[in-house]
């Protein structure tokens, strides 16, 4: 059975999140706050240690000060670890700690310390001497030893180079030509919450709390490289505190834990990554350039559309993101082009962060766009009505329903936009030199098949409904209960929920924003399925299960959200501070499950895209190897007195059942996605000075 | 090992301590009392703050030796699932929080705050610093004033607007009290 597009009722309303009360009173229990109520009684600590140089050979693992430290349990390194029986398809690089001598990079794990005590645990590491032979690195993407290649594929499986029409012989006709270099610098997911799991090993069965945002990633991933089967990894992740891609594929902390629990079988062991050691062990969003050559007629009508994008990867491990993929679909050019080369550096491994590929993307096209706007003395937003696709220029196929246009022109009457001057630095506020600018944002819709569900009926007309998904923060336990309701023609009260457990049916991961599209379609599947078999008044006890297949229409239209931001940034005409005091977002994202949690998420996303225009900035130190802003005084992540005062995100009223039965795309990633190029086109606009970097900094303006 | 004396949330506690060990890690690791957070471990997120003898304080940063006969109060101890405090009434109410991570540094932070502005402490953004000056505590004073805490999810308006919820509630600058 494929699930049908449901009645929603609860489906739109506001619903209390069901875990605010816990929540609120420190009472939801997090990776490692499991505690002996729940079984977790003598816990061991576990301490990271990682490789002081960049790249070499671990000569010995000196634990002799460590091991007679009081309280210090024991060492375990590369030596003495358990061996991996698989460390993957292609051997995973990341992954595969403790296995051998070779270092990688700078912070890759060479030791677990436990102890008795956090304090003992961490005394320990820091008495673990680690010998090592260095190597020569190379950790620039401007050194001249990093070679450019491409890769077979990019991030999510998109062509890493992809062109359609004659893009020399348009620009060679083109009146005006637009060109630039663009980049963003190393960014940091930092979830407030630690990489961190509680482990134990009773040498049957693996049990695990992680701080993850796919808890059967997470088994499936762990089990064939510990030997085991899947089953015999348990993998609960009841409450995250964020994660924001950083969580969504298991890094080597991960691996750890699991190690050090199979090193002291029988004891809980519980493991969380420091701060600083997450700069180096838990992911990030690499460093890109873009360079971008738009080609088009006078009147800003585009004729071709060049974008070619470099990042580093670790050699490790490769991971290069899609960064130029945006420019594929989303303007009306005849002709595009569109690359992706990568270094492989001798640096830690980069992963996903909201948005991957999109967040630095957009940044490139929607700074590019407002430049030729400029170059053609056309308003930003005529100039993208100007280039409207009627249907997907990559695929070809019809779009679901594009409202780019409205998400501007309703985002514009609300922000105030006509009347604007087109000429930079004409507006004044004693000594702000005020100005305003505006992007365009999309994303894809991602469904994920392979979801499954169970719904049992309970006495009282109430129904339990399982599924593993995880709860990052996005309201997922609230929306899911929402959508479980209508899809079962009950009231929300009605449901019992069960979430972030491997006990419970395989749900993909919290991530690209396809959680609540895909669990959501697998239960409304089950719903029905349930229906099916056991009728609208099922005795208790009765439950169906189903998974996932196929449900969007993928391959007849091109499914897509959109979104317009707006910003008004101030910048100092002495200092050169910059203030973003006004930021709108108006977005075509389906139907929106619940306003409450739904408004939450876009302003969290448009306050992580202003804190990735303004503030952050992963600084790698080639000599070394590492990022030296590794804490979050060097590395500033947007605080409170860093929002706007008007912040604001508000969404078109629509359904969408072409991608999910009830209507909904995912929203956790659009409202990152062109809200750093409408900041730094805003700049532009208070100070005649274009900046092509991230982040915006005062430097740039004196 | 020496052993501390504490009353967290209002209950007498004793506990083993190791002169090394911070407020938070006697809190998390040894009396199993995980409402603080440790988000950094050192000082930079506000994700630990409890009120200690009355004021907010990162837990994180204070060793616990130090703190021989504290009262300590975590979000815990301010309410319960049943009966939330006001401020953790307010988070819920505007959506103050997402995954929840920074929330309860956050509710403790907002009360001693509250209470801090109440008895005339001035901030960066304070213009009138006569010290026998009330407190305006304008919107700009509240987000310089919580900006200790953190929160990646980005839920800074809705602990605004729990704030001046809050704030109006207990009238005229008086918004600790319970
Ligand atoms: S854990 Fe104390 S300030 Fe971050
Ligand atoms: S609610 Fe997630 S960090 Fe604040």
């Amino acid at each position: 059975m494929i699930a049908r597009p449901i009645e929603t009722r609860a489906v739109g309303a506001h619903h209390d999140r069901v875990d605010g009360p816990l929540k609120v009173t420190g009472h939801a229990r997090y990776a490692v706050e499991h505690g002996p109520d729940e079984g977790v009684s003598e816990h061991l600590t576990a301490w990271l240690v990682g490789a002081p140089v960049a790249k070499g050979r671990v000569l010995r693992v000196d634990a002799t000060q460590a091991l007679a430290t009081a309280g210090v349990v024991s060492v375990v390194d590369h030596e003495s670890a358990r061996r991996l029986d698989d460390t993957g398809e292609q051997g995973d690089g990341e992954l595969a700690i403790l296995q051998d001598d070779r270092i990688h990079y700078r912070g890759q794990i060479v030791a677990i310390v436990l102890a008795e005590s956090a304090e003992a645990a961490r005394e320990g590491a820091r008495l673990v001497h680690v010998q090592v032979e260095a190597g020569d690195h190379v950790a620039d993407l401007d050194s001249e030893e990093a070679e450019l290649y491409a890769p077979e594929e990019v991030n999510a499986g998109h062509e890493t180079d992809w062109s359609d029409g004659d893009v020399d012989a348009a620009r060679a006709g083109a009146t005006v030509v637009v060109e630039g270099d663009y980049s963003i610098p190393y960014e940091h997911n930092n979830p407030l919450e630690p990489h961190a799991a509680t482990a134990h090993w009773d040498g049957e069965v693996l049990t695990m709390w992680d701080s993850t945002q796919a808890v059967h990633a997470v088994a499936s991933t762990l089990a064939p490289m510990l030997g085991l089967e899947v089953e015999q990894v348990r993998v609960r992740a009841p409450y995250v505190g964020g994660g924001f891609g950083s969580k969504g594929l298991p890094h080597s902390p991960e691996v750890a834990a699991a190690l050090a629990a199979m090193a002291v079988p029988g004891r809980w062991v519980r493991l969380a990554v420091t701060r600083q050691q997450m700069f180096a062990m838990t992911g990030y969003r690499s460093q890109s350039r873009s360079r971008i050559r738009l080609a088009a007629e006078p009147d800003g009508r585009l004729l071709a559309i060049e974008h070619d994008a470099v990042a580093p990867s670790a050699a490790v491990k490769e991971f290069v993101e899609q960064t130029a993929t945006i420019s594929r679909m989303m303007y009306a050019a005849p002709a595009r082009r569109t690359t992706h080369r990568a270094a492989a550096l001798d640096i830690n491994v980069s992963s996903w962060m909201r948005a991957p590929g999109e967040m630095p993307g957009t940044f490139a096209t929607e700074v590019a766009m407002d430049e030729l706007a400029v170059a053609c003395d056309v308003d930003p937003i005529d100039l993208r009505l100007r280039n409207e696709p009627a249907t997907d220029p990559e695929t070809g196929n019809p779009w679901n329903d594009r409202r780019l246009v409205e998400c501007l022109e309703q985002g514009a009457e609300r922000f105030g936009w006509s009347g604007r001057s087109p000429e930079p630095r004409t507006t004044t506020d004693g000594d702000w030199l005020v100005g305003t600018g505006v992007a365009a944002a999309t994303y894809p819709t991602l469904w994920m098949p392979g979801n499954g569900a169970r719904i049992e009926s309970r006495t009282g007309g109430r129904y339990a409904v399982g599924i593993g998904a995880v709860d990052i923060g996005t309201g997922a336990r609230t929306v899911l209960q929402q959508i479980a309701a209508d899809a079962l023609d009950v009231p929300v009260s009605a449901i019992d929920l069960a979430i972030g457990d491997t006990s419970l049916p395989a749900a993909t991961v919290a991530g690209g924003s396809s959680g609540t599209g895909s669990w959501g379609t697998a239960i409304v599947q089950t719903a029905q399925q349930f229906r099916a078999d056991h009728g609208p008044e099922p005795a208790p006890g009765l439950h169906t299960q189903t998974t996932t297949e196929s449900y969007p229409d993928m391959a007849g239209h091109a499914l897509h959200s959109f979104g317009a931001v707006f910003a008004e940034v101030r910048v100092d005409r002495w200092t050169g501070e910059v203030r973003v005091s006004r930021l709108h977002g108006t977005y075509s994202v389906g139907r929106i499950v619940n306003p409450m949690t739904a408004r939450s998420q876009l302003l969290g996303g448009l306050l992580m895209g202003l804190s990735a225009a303004l503030h952050e900035e992963g600084v790698r130190d080639p000599r070394f190897g590492h990022v030296v802003t590794q804490d979050l005084a060097t590395y500033h992540v947007a605080a409170h007195a860093d929002v706007p005062p008007d912040l604001d995100a508000r969404w078109l009223e629509e359904s969408d059942t072409l991608s999910t039965p009830f209507g909904g795309r995912g929203i956790g990633e659009i409202a990152i996605v062109g809200t750093a190029a409408a900041i730094a086109n805003a700049a532009w606009h208070a100070t005649g000075v274009r900046v092509r970097d991230l982040p915006v900094t005062a430097d740039a303006f004196l | 090992m020496p052993t501390l004396r504490l009353t967290v949330d209002g209950v007498a506690r004793k506990v083993e301590i190791d002169s090394r060990t911070s407020l938070l890690d006697a809190l998390r690791e040894r009396l199993e009392v995980t409402a603080p957070k440790k988000g950094c471990d050192h000082g930079q997120c506000g994700s630990c703050t409890v009120l200690l003898d009355g004021r907010r304080s990162l837990s994180c940063l204070a060793l616990a030796v130090a703190h021989e006969g504290a009262d300590v109060v975590t979000a815990s101890g301010l309410g319960s699932m049943d009966e939330p405090h006001p401020v953790q009434q307010a988070f819920l109410d505007h959506d103050g929080y997402q995954c929840g991570y920074c929330t309860p540094g956050q509710v403790c932070s907002v009360v001693g705050m509250l209470e801090e502005a109440a008895q005339g402490h001035p901030s960066h953004v304070t213009s009138d610093l006569d010290p026998e000056a009330l407190i305006d505590l304008s919107n700009d004073e509240i987000r310089e004033r919580m900006s200790g805490n953190l929160c990646r999810c980005g839920a800074y308006a809705g602990i605004l607007d729990a704030v001046r919820q809050v704030h109006a509630e207990a009238g005229n600058g008086t918004g600790g009290a319970r």
